[in-house]
């Protein structure tokens, strides 16, 4: 039981309702069968789902967004990895800077990120560019995925690789057989903090978008500022159960409290 | 460069592990990542920092030249004024907000337990991990004209309110999406706490709030201040949420931008606020930054 007195049980409840109302509501509207958005009183319906799934625009960002967060958690990772041996393990001049570096999308506003890469692209000629945006996101999943490397690479035990070197084993077979085994659960946690968070980006990919590029969080913006139907519900109420999923696999995996509350 | 620095690192014998042979092994490893984000962090910043200083022709929408003109307006025209005081009223006050909830929440929360404890985290925290088109969406549909709020102030007799696109929606809506930032440090000063400190207080007599603002508090001043700072910076920076609820008219600086970049193609003129918003971000986190430093130098020392 707690130990917190009614007057706090009573503030907590309020602070719930409060974080999940606008979540709750959403789900809830998704599966109203009126043309407006309302809450579904006269039965539920999924004439929304069915119409987010008829709409080629929609869809279409769907898939963008998909393959931009799997790509760019695949090859942040892949950077990241390396990167973070690096930094943990040597001490060499410039180290400081170059961890500074990499973490600093974290400081850096998304809005500030997203004008300067629009410049960058229209100087190189990339505008309109998927691979361009590939690498956008890359920056800004980075830090995420080195944060949870850095954390694992340095808890673990030195002692198992140095056994593996006296046993003659060869630089590539202690990365794969030892090293890599053991940071796992960083490697996997940090490519779907990467991947969630390259998913809902929304602030610096509505600079860099084209037409053809356009993510679905993007998608949804534009949708939102010209009509609101229920539609959007439904697309937030699909998304929500995406997030959910991945979060779910999330907590599994690495912990989630262990991911959020060690951010800062 | 460092490959003629093979002694960079202090050599200390007895600990020979295998990189010490490969001194330039750290520079092939992280390489990659140094190259990727020399091309797309520090070139386009410093591209956009040149640009800002270019002057801009309405009539064929060249740029080129050099000029002040665009921070200049920023600090003289009464438009660009008004947006900046604007946001830094809406950002303070969502700050505040959220240290009057977050701090009691995440109080209540270390003192609950599991498995309570481990599922509120989570209620509070996986938010954080929805899109937040997702999460302006939610609150333009709570507080729109047809929506529960307005059905609850109805039932109550107080009338149907125009809620939406009003400084107040705004600020509710980025205190949603800021309570984690508030609750996380917080929390986490939280756990360092001993229990038994609080526990002391109390057996020798003090009452319970005594004992928060005595004892408790004091220990978990810097995460309340890290919140804030992380709070106030992300809420300064908010483009979704004034964009979806702001409308029109309620600009804030990261709605200016858009427009200046998307609709007047006055790219200097945007990257002028970028600048400032990047710095005015910069020196808030150093700032944070040495003073964490110094609390803990005092703390040690």
């Amino acid at each position: 039981m707690t130990r917190n007195g009614p007057a706090a049980l009573f503030f907590h409840t309020l602070v719930v309702i409060f974080m999940l109302a606008p979540l709750v509501i959403v789900c809830l509207v998704a599966f109203t069968p009126e043309n407006t958005l309302s809450l579904p009183t006269r039965g539920f319906s999924l004439r929304w789902f069915e119409a987010v799934f008829h709409h080629p625009d929609f869809v279409q960002s769907f898939w963008n967004s998909l393959w931009l967060a799997v790509l760019s958690a695949t090859l942040a990772v892949a950077l990241a990895v390396p990167a973070s041996l690096a930094i943990t393990r040597w001490e060499f001049p410039g180290r400081g800077f170059l961890n500074a570096l990499f973490l600093s999308p974290l400081i850096i506003p998304h809005l500030v990120l997203g004008v300067a890469m629009l410049r960058l692209f229209a100087v190189v000629g990339a505008a309109g560019s998927f691979g361009w945006l590939v690498a956008a996101h890359m920056v800004i999943v980075t830090p995420y995925v080195m944060r949870l490397l850095i954390a694992a690479i340095s808890g673990f035990d030195r002692s198992v690789e140095q056994a593996a070197f006296s046993l003659g084993a060869s630089e590539a077979t202690v990365f794969r057989r030892v090293t890599l085994p053991m940071i796992l659960p960083g490697v996997t946690g940090g490519w779907l903090i990467a991947f969630i968070n390259s998913f809902d980006e929304l602030t610096m990919s509505i600079f860099i978008t084209s037409p053809s590029t356009v993510t679905l969080p993007v998608r949804m913006y534009m949708y939102a500022t010209e009509s609101i139907d229920p539609m959007m519900a439904a697309v937030s109420a699909l998304i929500i159960g995406i997030t959910a999923v991945a979060v779910l696999l999330l907590d599994r995996v690495y912990g989630l409290d262990r991911i959020l509350v060690g951010q800062h | 460069m460092s490959a003629t620095l093979p002694d960079a690192a202090p050599a200390s014998p007895g600990e020979e592990t295998p990189e010490r042979r490969f001194p330039t092994a750290p520079l092939f490893l992280s390489g990659p990542a140094a190259l990727l984000f020399a091309a797309l962090v520090l070139t386009p910043l410093f591209l956009t920092a040149l640009l800002s200083f270019n002057q801009f022709d309405y009539a064929t929408g060249r740029t080129g030249g050099f000029t002040l003109e665009h921070y200049l307006a920023v600090v003289t025209d009464e438009y660009y004024l008004e947006i900046f005081l604007r946001t830094f009223r809406i950002s303070a006050l969502a700050t505040a907000i959220c240290v009057v909830i977050g701090v009691p929440e995440a109080y209540i929360l270390s003192r609950m337990s599991n498995p309570w404890r481990s599922i509120f985290l989570l209620v509070i925290l996986a938010p954080l991990l929805v899109s937040v088109v997702v999460r302006a969406f939610g609150w333009s549909m709570l507080l729109g004209p047809e929506g529960p709020v307005n059905g609850a102030l109805i039932a109550l007799g107080i009338g149907r309110m125009k809620l939406l696109y009003s400084e107040g929606t705004v600020v509710v809506a980025l205190v949603h999406v800021m309570l984690p930032f508030m609750v996380i440090p917080v929390w986490t000063s939280l756990q360092k706490l001993d229990p038994a400190v609080e526990q002391a207080a109390l057996s020798f007599g003090a009452s319970r709030a005594t004992a928060i603002v005595r004892v408790v508090a004091p220990q978990v001043l810097p995460g309340i201040l890290s919140g804030s700072l992380i709070v106030f910076g992300l809420s300064a920076s908010a483009f979704a949420i004034p964009g979806l609820l702001g409308g029109r008219r309620l600009k804030m600086v990261a709605t200016v931008v858009y427009d200046q970049y998307l609709s007047d193609l006055n790219w200097p003129m945007g990257a002028a606020v970028a600048v400032i918003l990047l710095a005015a971000n910069l020196i808030i986190m150093l700032t944070y930054h040495r003073m964490v430093e110094g609390h803990y130098r005092r703390r040690l020392g």
